[in-house]
């Protein structure tokens, strides 16, 4: 097992290089400009000097290292100085925004709590709601509640959350009046009040989150229980005499969670892209907004930078899926 | 003579196509899945030409009217007809859907097909496939979107352009689920006696490919259509509704709906419509694709 995880944790580094290669040449290589908003006025020496400022003056191969390096290891030195008050990272080049001639990764920082809250509560609620829906839909196969079940899983999965967000606003913000349309992201919880007004911002975000979410893994969880149900060894449970509770819960369901739970990690990080609309929609400034003014405003080392901790993300999230499939299943293991 | 048509009398009892359709008519969901999406596009389709008003055909004095007979789905600040522009944008994002669709599959197949069948090449394309799968999709679909919109819409005209670019880029970032399965089953068919039957009579590979492999991986195509369908309805509406997608005055749905939000405080009713377009149609293929499936494979009914 040990063998198998050091393996696959090498093999991670070629595939996120090759992703950091691809996002830096289809940025770089696309026929557009940086220096496209610049006022006609300024001359053209004085542009030249701007594109070198910018990093754009070097070679391709040299502008890739060198973010590569400020990726991976100064940025971590930051971090780490941050943690423990050290002085590894002084004097050295950070990622820089064209936006806000910051650093990316503050402004990521800054951005990633509010998209975390959101979007792990969201992930939290759906997985919570799904695995009952799943697990009872497959017990009761055909009945009304499977029925009703599968009809509202199938519509969860097919309505886009830039439908269902923008729907539930106008139901319960516009018409109704119940809820904020928007996400106010400088509200503090403090005591009751606060802590309710946060509970009311954040239902209808993490609610269109979380019924993607749900979609997918009930209909996940009740195929797989479906799978085990009919096996030999749940009718030799039923013929021990074991409890119809203990035959489900304990015997079918442990083993069913299995494909389950690696679908669940690996889902962690699609979860992410759905949530760089329904942070539009619901104004949350978290990390996918920040990517789409980042877009807007063609500021490419932001776009990258972002773009790549996403792919990271799913990298990671993969590695972690198969990772628990050979643990949790020990028929599977690639040794 | 008689002897043909016996034969082919008999073939078609046995028809699979005949099989596959009867299980698919069992399935109701799917069936009211194939016949609402079979309206809709006849809708968007036919529409157009019968009704009298134009998607583009603005007419001030009568904006922001909610529905009545003249206009039954109201128009919109520009006074123009919701109904005829939620047609003109059915149109869009269901070709758009249909082509992305097609092009992912031609890759898609192409990919599984020689990975499956070719040892050589199959450890590198399924390395490259994971590489793909591991690439963040939405984001780099939004970049796309901002780096080659300019160039495009130059040399081919603004709605032209757009719509190669969405539907090439909708393709070459979808591809990666239909080539996995068709890699499968083609490893699973290369071993089976009847290829091995037509290369000693002195087959040549493309001969196999095309006559006896392909044929027999279409019912994985073909499931992976209907969801490719519905996958770039999606995307691309998600695009338009970012302000990536298709020019503003060029109706699609999600641009519908993304003026729509503009207009949420006033009129919250006008979002209704083309996210119903959208949701109902995605809706539908989604059951037309599970009952396919299904009808396919017999083995996994009913989950």
């Amino acid at each position: 097992m040990i063998t198998y995880i050091v393996r696959r944790l090498l093999l991670a580094i070629p595939t996120l290089l090759f992703i950091a290669a691809c996002i830096f040449l289809l940025l770089n290589l696309a026929p557009n400009d940086p220096m496209a908003q610049v006022p006609m006025t300024i001359p053209p020496d004085v542009k030249e000097k701007m594109r070198e400022a910018l990093g754009l003056g070097q070679p391709l191969h040299v502008q890739f290292l060198k973010w590569v390096i400020q990726f991976f290891w100064v940025e971590p030195q930051v971090f780490f100085d941050y943690l423990f008050n050290t002085s590894f990272s002084e004097g050295k080049q950070r990622i820089f925004s064209w936006q806000t001639r910051s650093p990316v990764m503050d402004i990521v920082v800054q951005r990633l709590p509010q998209t975390l809250w959101v979007v792990g509560m969201s992930y939290i609620v759906g997985i919570l709601i799904a695995l009952p829906i799943g697990i009872y839909s497959a017990y009761r196969q055909y009945s009304v509640f499977d029925q009703v079940g599968t009809f509202v899983t199938m519509v969860g999965y097919s309505v886009p959350p830039f439908f269902s967000g923008v729907f539930v606003i106008v139901l319960f913000s516009v018409q109704l009046g119940w809820l904020p349309s928007v996400y106010d992201t400088l509200h503090e919880v403090v005591d009751w009040e606060t802590f309710k007004y946060q509970f009311r911002q954040m239902i209808m975000p993490v609610m269109v989150l979380a019924l993607q979410t749900t979609a997918q893994i009930s209909r996940f969880m009740r195929s797989s229980m479906l799978d085990n149900l009919n096996q030999d060894y749940v009718r030799t449970a039923r013929a021990k005499g074991l409890s119809e509770w203990t035959v489900v819960a304990i015997h079918v369901l442990r083993n069913s969670m299995i494909p389950v739970v690696t679908v669940i990690a690996l889902g962690i990080p699609s979860i992410f892209g759905g949530a760089i609309i329904t942070e539009q929609v619901f104004k949350v400034n978290g990390i996918g907004q920040q990517l789409i003014n980042a877009i807007y405003a063609n500021d490419l080392p932001t776009v990258q930078t972002i773009t790549f901790m996403f792919a990271v993300l799913i990298v990671f999230f993969n590695l972690i899926a198969d990772i628990l499939y050979g643990i949790l299943d020990p028929r599977i293991r690639y040794d | 003579m008689t002897d043909n048509v016996q034969l082919s009398a008999l073939n078609k009892t046995n028809n699979k196509w005949l099989d596959v359709w009867n299980e698919f008519k069992n399935h109701k969901g799917a069936l009211a899945g194939a016949i609402i999406f079979a309206l809709i596009v006849i809708l968007v389709l036919l529409g157009p030409f019968v009704w009298p008003y134009e998607a583009n055909g603005i007419n001030i004095r009568i904006r922001n009217q909610g529905p009545s007979l003249a206009h039954p789905l109201g128009t919109d600040q520009l006074g123009r007809d919701t109904l005829a522009r939620i047609m003109a944008g059915g149109r869009t994002s269901i070709t758009v859907g249909l082509t992305a669709m097609l092009l992912s599959l031609f890759l898609g197949t192409l990919i599984g097909v020689v990975a499956g069948y070719f040892k050589k090449l199959d450890s590198a394309l399924m390395r490259f496939t994971d590489l793909f799968l591991s690439l963040p999709l939405l984001p780099l679909l939004l970049v796309m979107m901002l780096l080659f919109r300019e160039p495009l819409s130059t040399s081919f005209g603004p709605e032209k352009g757009m719509f190669i670019l969405i539907v090439v880029s909708i393709g070459i970032t979808s591809w990666m689920p239909t080539a996995r399965i068709v890699r499968g089953d083609v490893l699973a068919i290369k071993e089976r006696e009847f290829i091995l039957a037509a290369r000693s009579i002195g087959g040549t590979d493309t001969k196999i490919i095309f006559r006896h492999i392909l044929p027999n991986v279409l019912s994985p195509i073909m499931v992976s259509a209907t969801l490719g369908i519905a996958n770039a309805i999606i995307t691309e509406s998600a695009l338009s509704f970012l302000g990536l997608g298709f020019p503003p005055d060029f109706p699609t749905w999600g641009r519908l709906l993304n003026d729509a939000v503009d207009y949420l405080q006033q009129f919250p009713e006008r979002v209704f419509w083309p996210g119903l377009a959208i949701s109902l149609t995605v809706l539908s293929i989604n059951y037309l694709g599970d009952g396919l499936r299904d009808a396919l494979d017999p083995r996994i009914r009913g989950r």
